[in-house]
């Protein structure tokens, strides 16, 4: 029975293979779906890029994530006056100037406050100072004046939730209104959607007022030719299938281009270095001697040479790019514990009858090491190979960890090293931190599935242990 | 155990041997350390800045100089530097250098810092690296044998009960170990300090350090907690799975049935048939595990803001100082060479063939 056919009755035979095989199919079809999304360089284009993301909420859960709550949390709004809300133009009669009222209606129906609120401000056809006013108008008639302010230039960028004049005056509003001082800092997101009520005052029983909204902005410009636009973004909890990051990046776009990332570092790494060490095992058996003992002493060498502080800082020193990385990683270990196992089997392989066959028609070394010698060992080291994946994949990881990845590349260590410096661990931001996590866990146990079962097929004799 | 004067010979050479392996090992990678350090031209940097520092402090402490102007004393300085480059050779060529920063480097003469500093005020990196040290030593020393000792009774009680549900488990359980202890620490700390909030976050001691040395200990024990966890759910289960293995192997030999046969005692059966035999082989393999948990060591540090060498090598690397770094792979090197001749040394003591030679 071939092989091939060995592992594919295998597959349907051992439970764990097939598990294994699955996830790691799955894996597959997600780098496929990578490739087909958007090319490597567009994507990581898009991942260092900072306006690309400016829409997105920051550090937002995953959307998915109020199926399991009993309470919604909030999308984001993005509520543009060029597209919805009103506006209307009168001019002054006395100064030639122009009067705009943008007016903006939005529903809130979740159970929870946005993260941010942000205002962007375009004025058209201006030279001169206008003057700006911001009023929210809540579901129960409350009117609230957000903000007032001269504007000069064509445009402007408003964060409400930085604004601490309007806190303070919310603060004062609401402490003469409920005859109360709050026991809390009152943020503006929480101010401009909160149930006026006493609940308020305690950050326990706060609540969100649901209803129909009313932002009305109006602008008073010297100048009759002036307009303007608004985008308001209220800025939710929850995003896409994957959430965001602190940098309001769509980590669905790491997810999945990480996983042909994963996929190629450490298959590529796993099959180069086994056979790499095989060719060094099978050349030292072969003509032993010199050879034989100059691999075997550079050997032990390697095998106590500190390899990740060296690697650490070789792409300290060079900032590597990932595939620059890959080849240190396989020249470095090359040399290893794989190289001993090999030189044993082929010690003996050398001295089989089909060797001294070959010799005996004229076989050169070359096809005699190449040809029959590692052939034959190959099967046996396919689980190393597949069991050796996640280790590479790991290793690009703790690069990361330690802040020397490649600072361009989108790889899952990367994630979880912003994740893990921007505190999601302390902060409570999982997702940020699981999401890369999980993906690591599950490729980890696809490989591991696959290579425990292999070593149990190919190399029997642990069977009956 | 009463040693023969031929076999301390015998367990000396063997131990000999092994340690110029490492000590080449650990010359070849500090030397390595140099060369990828100085195509960057950092061993230079750190070399000439670490004169500039000594000489401006001497002619300015020297009082024959007292009263001079600034720029005068600044020319006198820049002349002597000149000079003393000269005289330490650092116009030659690297290659000669390479070897004097080898020896500089190997004698723990390691320049200083840039940046960082030790606790004492010090910017030697030796002084900054040797206060990081016990720290190190100190959590993987402890992991480590911990780990070895439950592998160890793990793997015997499991080899006895052969083809129980236990023993499955512990089997399936194996590939937990594809993972690395870091990662296992990063999910120990949402668990136990996140979410159920009953062990810190990470570093060594509470903030503020408890005067009493005893609650100070205490307190650095609480902090060991979790890194000890994940690398035990990290390492353990393949040591385990291993040793059963060579346990299992060892008592299927024919003399521990012939021993069974003659009527010895099932303990001793165990004790001098099975444990002294499989002992040589569970050593070289806890080797391998060593180095392998060595490197590892600097992330999980790093994880669990451990203020050992790693951590100083993440901090070292985010603000930019090469003789840190350089000093720290030196260090590791060290490190994990001093580890591998101790086992060598146990090796050679538990393994007959070594005493008895072949």
């Amino acid at each position: 029975m071939s092989k091939v056919t060995l592992i594919a009755k295998s597959i349907f035979r051992y439970k764990s293979l097939l598990v294994g095989t699955i996830i790691i199919v799955f894996f597959f079809f997600m780098s496929v779906y990578a490739v087909v999304l958007m090319p490597y360089s567009e994507a990581v284009k898009r991942w260092n890029s900072l306006d690309y993301w400016e829409d997105n909420p920051k550090l937002a859960s995953p959307s998915w994530i109020n199926l399991l709550l009993n309470r919604k949390l909030p999308e984001t709004l993005i509520l543009d006056s060029k597209y919805l809300g009103t506006k209307v133009r009168q001019e002054i009669p006395f100064d030639g100037g122009v009067y705009i009222r943008v007016e903006i209606h939005f529903n809130y129906e979740y159970d929870d406050f946005p993260s941010e609120i942000i205002l962007r401000l375009y004025m058209h056809n201006v030279t001169r100072t206008a003057i700006t006013t911001l009023t929210w108008v809540k579901p129960d008639g409350t009117e609230l004046i957000v903000d007032e302010s001269s504007m000069v230039g064509g445009y402007r960028y408003y964060s409400i939730s930085a604004d601490r004049q309007f806190q303070a005056r919310y603060t004062k509003y609401i402490t003469e209104k409920l005859k109360g001082r709050p026991t809390y800092d009152i943020s503006p997101e929480i101010a401009l959607f909160a149930k006026e009520v006493s609940g308020l005052l305690n950050p326990e029983t706060k609540e969100v007022l649901k209803g129909r909204y009313r932002v009305i902005l109006i602008v008073k410009s010297p100048e009759s030719s002036a307009d303007v636009d608004v985008k308001l973004n209220i800025y939710g909890k929850v995003f896409g299938l994957a959430g965001t990051d602190h940098k309001r990046r769509d980590l669905w776009l790491a997810i999945v281009w990480g996983t042909p990332i994963a996929l190629a570092f450490g298959v590529i790494a796993s099959v180069v270095t086994v056979f790499l060490e095989m060719i060094i095992a099978a050349l030292g058996a072969w003509y032993s001697g010199f050879v034989d003992y100059l691999t075997q002493r550079i050997n032990d060498i390697m095998l106590v040479l500190p390899f990740l502080p060296i690697l650490v800082m070789v792409s300290y020193f060079y900032r590597l790019t990932i595939w620059t990385l890959l080849g240190i990683v396989v020249v470095l270990s090359i040399f290893g514990s794989g190289v001993k196992v090999y030189r044993a089997m082929f010690l003996q392989i050398k001295e089989m009858p089909y060797i001294e066959a070959a010799k005996v028609y004229g076989a050169s070394s070359f096809r005699i090491v190449f040809r029959y010698m590692i052939p034959k060992v190959f099967p046996t080291a396919i689980p190393a190979i597949v069991l050796s994946v996640p280790t590479y994949v790991f290793l690009e990881a703790s690069l990361a960890i330690l802040g020397v990845g490649d600072p361009t590349a989108i790889t899952w260590g990367r994630v979880l090293e912003e994740a893990f410096s921007g505190g999601a661990v302390y902060r409570g931001y999982f997702h940020w931190i699981l999401e890369p996590a999980t993906c690591l866990v599950l490729m980890t146990l696809g490989f591991a599935l696959i290579g425990f079962t292999l070593d149990k097929i190919f190399n029997p004799k642990l069977r009956e242990l | 155990m009463h040693l023969k004067r031929s076999s301390v010979i015998k367990v000396g050479r063997y131990v000999g041997v092994r340690a110029v392996t490492v000590a080449v090992a650990i010359v070849i990678s500090v030397y390595l350390t140099i060369i990828i350090a100085n195509a960057g031209g950092y061993v230079d940097e750190i070399i000439i800045s670490e004169l500039r520092f000594n000489i401006y402090e001497s002619v300015r402490a020297n009082p024959m100089y007292k009263g001079y102007p600034p720029e005068e004393i600044r020319r006198i300085a820049e002349e002597r530097i000149e000079l003393e480059i000269k005289k330490m050779g650092l116009d030659q060529h690297f290659m000669i250098r390479s070897f004097n920063y080898l020896y500089d480097a190997l004698t723990l003469n390691l320049g200083r810092a840039m940046k960082i500093f030790s606790s004492s005020g010090s910017n030697r990196v030796w002084d900054i690296i040797g206060e990081r040290l016990p720290t190190t030593v100190l959590l993987f020393t402890t992991a480590n044998i911990l780990i070895f000792l439950c592998e160890l009774f793990i793997g015997l009680t499991l080899s006895r009960r052969y083809g129980s549900k236990l023993d499955k488990l512990a089997v399936s359980l194996a590939p937990l170990s594809s993972m690395p202890g870091w990662f296992y620490g990063i999910f120990m700390i949402i668990i136990f300090a996140s979410w159920l909030g009953i062990l810190p976050y990470g570093g060594l001691v509470d903030a503020p350090p408890p005067e009493e040395p005893l609650l100070y200990a205490l307190s650095v024990l609480e902090h060991m907690i979790l890194p000890l966890l994940s690398w035990a759910v990290a390492y353990i289960p393949i040591g385990v799975y291993r040793m059963r293995t060579f346990f299992l192997m060892f008592s299927m030999e024919d003399y521990v049935d012939y021993a069974k046969a003659r009527g010895v005692p099932p303990k001793v059966v165990e004790r001098r048939y099975i444990l002294r035999p499989v002992l040589p082989p569970v050593i070289t393999d806890f080797v391998l595990v060593l180095i392998s948990s060595w490197m590892g060591a600097i992330v999980t540090e790093r994880v669990f803001n451990w203020p050992g060498v790693g951590t100083l090598m993440a901090e070292a690397i985010a603000i930019n100082d090469a003789p840190v770094i350089i000093g720290a792979v030196a260090i590791f090197a060290y490190l994990l060479g001093i580890s591998v001749v101790v086992l060598d040394m146990i090796y050679a003591i538990v393994d007959p063939r070594i005493r008895v030679g072949e």
